[in-house]
């Protein structure tokens, strides 16, 4: 796995909040590349920098030094250097949340096309490609069903869905195993590292489920802001 | 993808709710927007009905509306033979007390000369005053259908006519009789009472007075010119058609027009600061939502987009119910309720302001959420 190419190059990255006496450093002097095709957990306890981490890769949370290079592309060295972010985290970095965090007013289609809606897709391309992914992630079948009205389960797949949906190559998963149990939470780890293989992205995942860590690639240990070992 | 619009259909049942609310709120506002309006035109009614241009009235008074006003009936003739003057005629107005159908009827009496100024503009019903008694020609208000009579004092009136809008400042609804009629209800007592003043050698004395005498000037002549002339006689004076509404304007419903002034002012802010209320708090409770879609790449017109959108529509359609609302119940208000087409205009404006406004405090929200909060649960 370590062969592929690189798409995610975190380079002597700090993060602290706070000055003086109040000063907390979240994150010292990381460094961590991660490969095409490869999924990776990073664990740690409680306060150890690993949702500070997760946050400074999905540009949204700006360093206070280093360099993140994702996809290629340097996007911050001491400052952003891309203005919208936003378009960033559209075109690079799909999420998986802990919590589905579907939108409670569209159909699962619909959280899956919104956005390609939001990438400048047609209505038509989008919708195909929302049925595309439903159907590789086994439920199109409830396409029309508000996430209210979903398992867990098959909101999650959705919520995977929809990460996918643009094409990114890095996803970006906090916790995405969290609310199920522990044969849905082998099988979406099982999808995603299914998906990483063939659509050669990469996989962040904070977990702290040490059921599924034989199912990832590395695992990355964070204590005190500084990675401990890999 | 119009996530505004999804949004409401997914809550569907709890936006009408709050439109039909707000609704509601509006339906207020525009009544009393109606009501202030319909004081004026009441108020203004009675002047404007006999389309004159020149009010002749007792001197130093500011009658007949606003003051009791009291001239000879021969002032007619001498206005009449003024220069410039196309036509006039004598008026009085009484307030009575009538019995119909068993209940009271409380009347504001128009007496005046039939084929001279001062009658009513137009029938809607029947026909015009055709002989010389106890005919009257009654607005729809009244309640009082052509054939019936009604006892006017000692006599019987028979409702030849119907018309529309006839009434006074107290929005009581008019009937027009003639002045010969109006004066002997004026003046006439009671058989009992005649026959007490008799024994007292008290004698009876039929004063021949009108309250106004109206005038319509020929074209071209001037009305100030006609004035002045008028004021000249000692015992007369002169209001334009402008003066006697202003009159009536500022000094006989000038309380009550500011009273609902005044409360139409706190309801329009109250108003203004629940649809902001609901507004924000709409916003407030889809932070989460839009952290979500600011994490997945959602530019920031896409989210002012989601509020702003939902605010006007929510606006729009409270404006919507609040107008078909008013239009439906306003003829069932025991007063005119009178809505101009500037008014709702003039209401859509200010709620579309305050929408945004409202908007704007929601999008302030909806961009300070750190795209980080959807993240973990």
């Amino acid at each position: 796995m370590a062969d592929g190419e690189i798409l995610i190059d975190v380079r002597g990255v700090a993060k602290h909040f706070g000055e003086g006496e109040t000063r907390v450093d979240a994150l010292r002097d990381v460094d961590l590349q991660v490969h095409a095709g490869e999924v990776i957990a990073l664990l740690g306890p409680s306060g150890s920098g690993k949702t500070t981490l997760l946050n400074v890769i999905g540009c949204i949370l700006a360093p206070s030094a280093g360099r993140v290079t994702l996809d290629g592309e340097t996007v911050f060295d001491g400052q952003w250097l891309r203005r919208d972010l936003r378009r960033l985290r559209l075109d690079k970095i799909g999420f998986i949340f802990q919590t589905h965090n579907l939108l409670p007013f569209l159909t699962a289609e619909e959280n899956v096309a919104v956005v390609l809606d939001l990438a400048g897709w047609s209505v038509e391309k989008g919708r195909a490609r929302a049925g595309d992914l439903l159907g590789y992630l086994e439920v199109d079948h409830r396409a029309a069903a508000k996430p209210a009205l979903l398992s867990g389960g098959e909101a999650q797949r959705v919520a995977i869905a929809r990460a996918l949906a643009n094409r990114p190559r890095i996803i970006l998963a906090d916790e995405p195993t969290a609310a199920l149990d522990s044969k849905r939470a082998g099988l979406v780890m099982d999808l995603l590292r299914k998906l990483a293989a063939e659509q050669e992205a990469c996989i962040v995942t904070v977990t702290h489920d040490e059921k599924i860590f034989d199912r990832f690639d590395r695992l990355v240990h964070l204590r005190d802001g500084r990675l401990a070992d890999a | 993808m119009n996530l505004a619009l999804k949004d409401i259909r997914h809550g569907l049942f709890r936006f009408v709710l709050t439109c039909f609310g707000l609704g509601l709120l509006m339906t207020v506002v525009l009544s009393m927007i109606g009501i202030y309006n319909g004081l004026v035109a009441d108020a203004l009614a009675v002047v404007k009905a006999p389309a004159a241009d020149v009010w002749v009235v007792e001197s130093g008074t500011k009658g007949p509306f606003a003051e009791a006003s009291n001239i000879p009936l021969t002032t007619r003739d001498a206005v009449s033979r003024m220069p410039g003057v196309a036509e006039a005629g004598a008026i009085n107005f009484q307030n009575i007390e009538a019995s119909h159908a068993g209940a009271s009827l409380r009347l504001y009496v128009i007496g005046y000369e039939p084929g001279h100024p001062g009658g009513p503009q137009s029938i809607v019903e029947g026909r015009g005053i055709g002989t010389s008694h106890f005919e009257l020609v009654a607005d729809r208000k009244t309640g009082l259908l052509t054939g019936e009579t009604i006892r006017l004092g000692r006599n019987r009136f028979t409702v030849v006519g119907l018309v529309e809008g006839a009434m006074n400042a107290g929005g009581d609804p008019a009937v027009y009789i003639t002045l010969s009629d109006a004066m002997a209800l004026q003046t006439e007592l009671d058989p009992a009472a005649q026959r007490v003043q008799a024994a007292r050698g008290a004698v009876s004395v039929k004063s021949a007075s009108v309250a106004a005498v109206i005038a319509r000037v020929a074209p071209g002549a001037d009305v100030e010119l006609l004035t002045a002339t008028v004021r000249q006689w000692k015992h007369l004076a002169a209001l334009t058609q402008a003066e006697q509404e202003e009159i009536l304007v500022s000094s006989v419903v000038d309380l009550a027009r500011r009273q609902i002034g005044l409360f139409l002012a706190i309801l329009l802010s109250v108003s203004a600061v629940v649809i902001a209320l609901i507004i924000y708090t709409m916003t407030m409770e889809k932070l989460k939502q839009i952290a979500t879609l600011k994490l997945i790449g959602a530019p920031d017109r896409t989210i002012i987009g989601l509020i702003v959108q939902q605010a006007l529509i929510l606006g729009a359609s409270g404006w919507g119910i609040g107008l078909v609302l008013i239009l439906t119940v306003k003829d069932y208000f025991p007063r005119r309720v009178v809505l101009e087409p500037f008014n709702v205009m003039m209401l859509a404006g200010i709620i579309f302001a305050v929408c945004i406004a409202a908007s704007g405090l929601g999008v302030r929200a909806a961009m300070k959420v750190d795209p980080a909060t959807a993240l973990g649960s």
